[in-house]
């Protein structure tokens, strides 16, 4: 992987450890925060009140371990940067989440099958986290494993019960899952980092997880009655920058009252 | 012939004794329950303010909801996402109030849906800057909090109960509202602008949509007969315990707030009748005639259609979600194993 320009994390010189955790944080941020900007667009719009309500609950959530892992990533990268600055201040290259938070959210099954994977994943990987070397991943972990796991369940219901529930429940959830699915393969994407990381303790390999959410998906998929997909292609290209064309204008939106008054005073 | 004359005479005294009974029950001040007898007047009454209210509280999202993917900081972001989920929360308390009265929410929905009920004109006005997220929540809940705290001691129980968890949430979002315009008037000129602006097309949606027409006679300032009426009406609500206090006496406790609070911010309150009365120990300002405030409703017209289109799209495009949640909760438990 050369294509690292232009470089995410700049204060630290790269290779050492707290690049490392600085650019790892910095993905996990992303992901968070690019996908609760997914989830805001449905505020208003779901299926009923009480999805309103737990939507954005779960965006809330979600932006809270954003905003922790992007400071994070900005006291290791040693830039000192915010959690604002990163978010408002970056352009789309310099962006590490990957493609499967910043799709666009189709209907509530696909929604719901993003949500699934994504889920799964955060629940596991945050719950290892906890026990990491590094202070700071360690305490945000131990925190957002709680969240990670509510935030599973809804997603594993809301799958259950569309894929139980009536034809067309069956039918869109179904399509929703193969749609979604050559996409979480991003999420355990490996590269010199994240081996780095997992040797000294820091991290957790992608690969250690990838068996274990497979399992606990495939657990939720039959109990729906739903077929696991096997995609023909993986996507890729997220943690280096290189986004979908949806992503462009989500930022433009994400940032645009930002840009638009500068030196302002929020 | 006798026998029914007598029972029917003897109903109807019943039927006296019962209203009375319950007139003098709340006339004490004391709290109604669903189990309790309500006469049909109030029943309906207390039904279509809750629904109101209920309804209210969703459409209400709309302007502010927009904003969310494009808040300016992502502590503005997290309180704003907090504030919509709490109007979330309080739709659901009052849709359940409502259900005690023996409707279902589906049912009060749809009534919403097909125009039999309406929400507060007050939301139907486009949220078209960002400051508008901030004049919502300082003026249109600033004067929710007004409106709402005397319902806490409303008659109908779980109407009141319902409205205690809502006024500490209000409040708080009127602190979150005044604190961003407070940012705003901070900044830059340009964003001073935005922030007056904003303030100035919210002030007459709060001060005359949510307080409703005037309901005093002093308040209806010529329209007599129109005054007349809605000051019966709000006497009959009154004398019920269903509200506290007229829509003028309100409006003003509202105005009287709100000043100060405006010249602390350094925003411009778009009523130059506004003037300290030294007499009165209130302030002045251009009263809510019943002129002012059709004219309002009216020029909110376009907008409340399109909000409540796109509350009508969204239950549209959930339909089948909520059928598939009805299927599944049909199946028999051993099949629904959550995971
Ligand atoms: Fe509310
Ligand atoms: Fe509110």
């Amino acid at each position: 992987m050369t294509s690292e320009l232009p470089t995410a994390t700049p204060g630290a010189p790269a290779g050492t450890r707290n690049h490392d955790i600085a650019e790892y944080a910095l993905r996990l941020g992303d992901d968070a925060l690019i996908l609760c900007q997914r989830l805001c667009a449905w505020v208003t719009n779901a299926p009923t009140i009480e999805e309103d309500l737990a939507l954005s609950n779960i965006a809330l959530d979600l932006l809270g371990h954003a905003r922790v892992l992007l400071g994070l990533s900005g006291r290791s990268d040693g830039t000192n940067r915010s959690d604002d600055e990163f978010a408002y201040r970056r352009t789309e290259r310099e962006f590490r989440n990957t493609l499967l938070v910043e799709l666009p959210s189709g209907d509530f099954a696909a929604t719901i099958a993003r949500q699934l994977a994504y889920t799964h994943y955060t629940s596991l990987l945050y719950a290892e986290l906890a026990a990491s070397a590094d202070e700071g991943l360690a305490s945000f972990a131990s925190r957002a494993a709680k969240e990670a796991e509510y935030h599973c369940m809804h997603a594993s219901q809301w799958t259950v019960r569309l894929g139980l529930g009536t034809e067309e429940s069956h039918r869109r959830m179904q399509a929703g899952l193969e749609h979604v699915w050559p996409y979480a393969a991003e999420l355990f994407e490996a590269d010199d980092l994240t081996t780095r990381l997992d040797t000294d303790g820091t991290a957790v390999a992608p690969a250690r997880l990838r068996a274990d959410w497979e399992r606990e998906v495939t657990r939720v998929l039959t109990e729906a009655g739903l077929t696991v997909p096997a995609p023909s292609w993986e996507a890729t290209g997220g943690r280096s920058g290189i986004h979908t064309e949806a992503f462009a204008p989500l930022l433009a939106e994400f940032q645009s009252v930002f840009r638009q008054y500068p030196g302002g005073n929020w | 012939m006798t026998t029914e004359a007598g029972s029917t005479a003897a109903a109807a005294d019943d039927v006296k004794q019962r209203d009375e009974y319950f007139d003098a029950l709340v006339a004490a001040g004391e709290c109604v329950e669903p189990r309790d007898w309500l006469p049909d007047g109030y029943r309906r009454m207390v039904l279509r303010q809750i629904a109101q209210h209920a309804h209210s509280e969703i459409i209400g999202m709309q302007p502010e909801g927009s904003w969310l993917t494009r808040a300016p900081s992502l502590h503005r972001k997290a309180a704003l996402l907090a504030k919509v989920q709490d109007e979330a929360g309080h739709g659901l308390y009052l849709y359940a109030a409502a259900e005690t009265l023996g409707v279902t929410r589906a049912e009060l929905l749809d009534a919403l849906h097909n125009g039999h009920q309406r929400s507060s004109d007050t939301f139907n006005q486009p949220a078209l800057t960002w400051a508008d997220t901030g004049a919502i929540a300082w003026l249109t809940d600033g004067a929710a909090v007004i409106n709402q705290a005397p319902l806490c001691r409303t008659s109908y129980g779980p109407y009141a109960r319902a409205m205690q968890r809502v006024c500490q949430e209000e409040t708080f979002h009127v602190r979150q509202g005044y604190d961003l315009l407070w940012s705003l008037c901070r900044g830059t000129r340009e964003q001073q602008e935005m922030a007056q602006d904003a303030v100035d097309r919210w002030w007459l949606p709060a001060v005359a949509l949510m307080f409703g027409p005037p309901d005093t006679v002093e308040g209806g300032d010529g329209d007599t007969r129109a005054a007349a009426l809605g000051a019966a009406v709000s006497r009959r609500s009154m004398a019920w315990g269903i509200k506290r206090h007229t829509n003028d006496e309100l409006r003003q406790r509202f105005i009287d707030n709100v000043v100060p609070q405006a010249e602390r911010l350094g925003v411009t309150l778009p009523d130059p009748a506004i003037r300290w009365n030294e007499e009165r120990g209130h302030y002045d300002f251009t009263p809510v005639t019943w002129q002012v405030y059709r004219t309002a409703v009216a020029a909110g017209a376009q907008c409340g259609r399109q909000r409540l289109a796109h509350r009508v799209a969204a239950h549209e495009a959930g339909a089948w979600v909520r059928a598939a949640a009805d299927a599944y909760a049909a199946r028999p438990v051993t099949e629904r194993q959550e995971p």
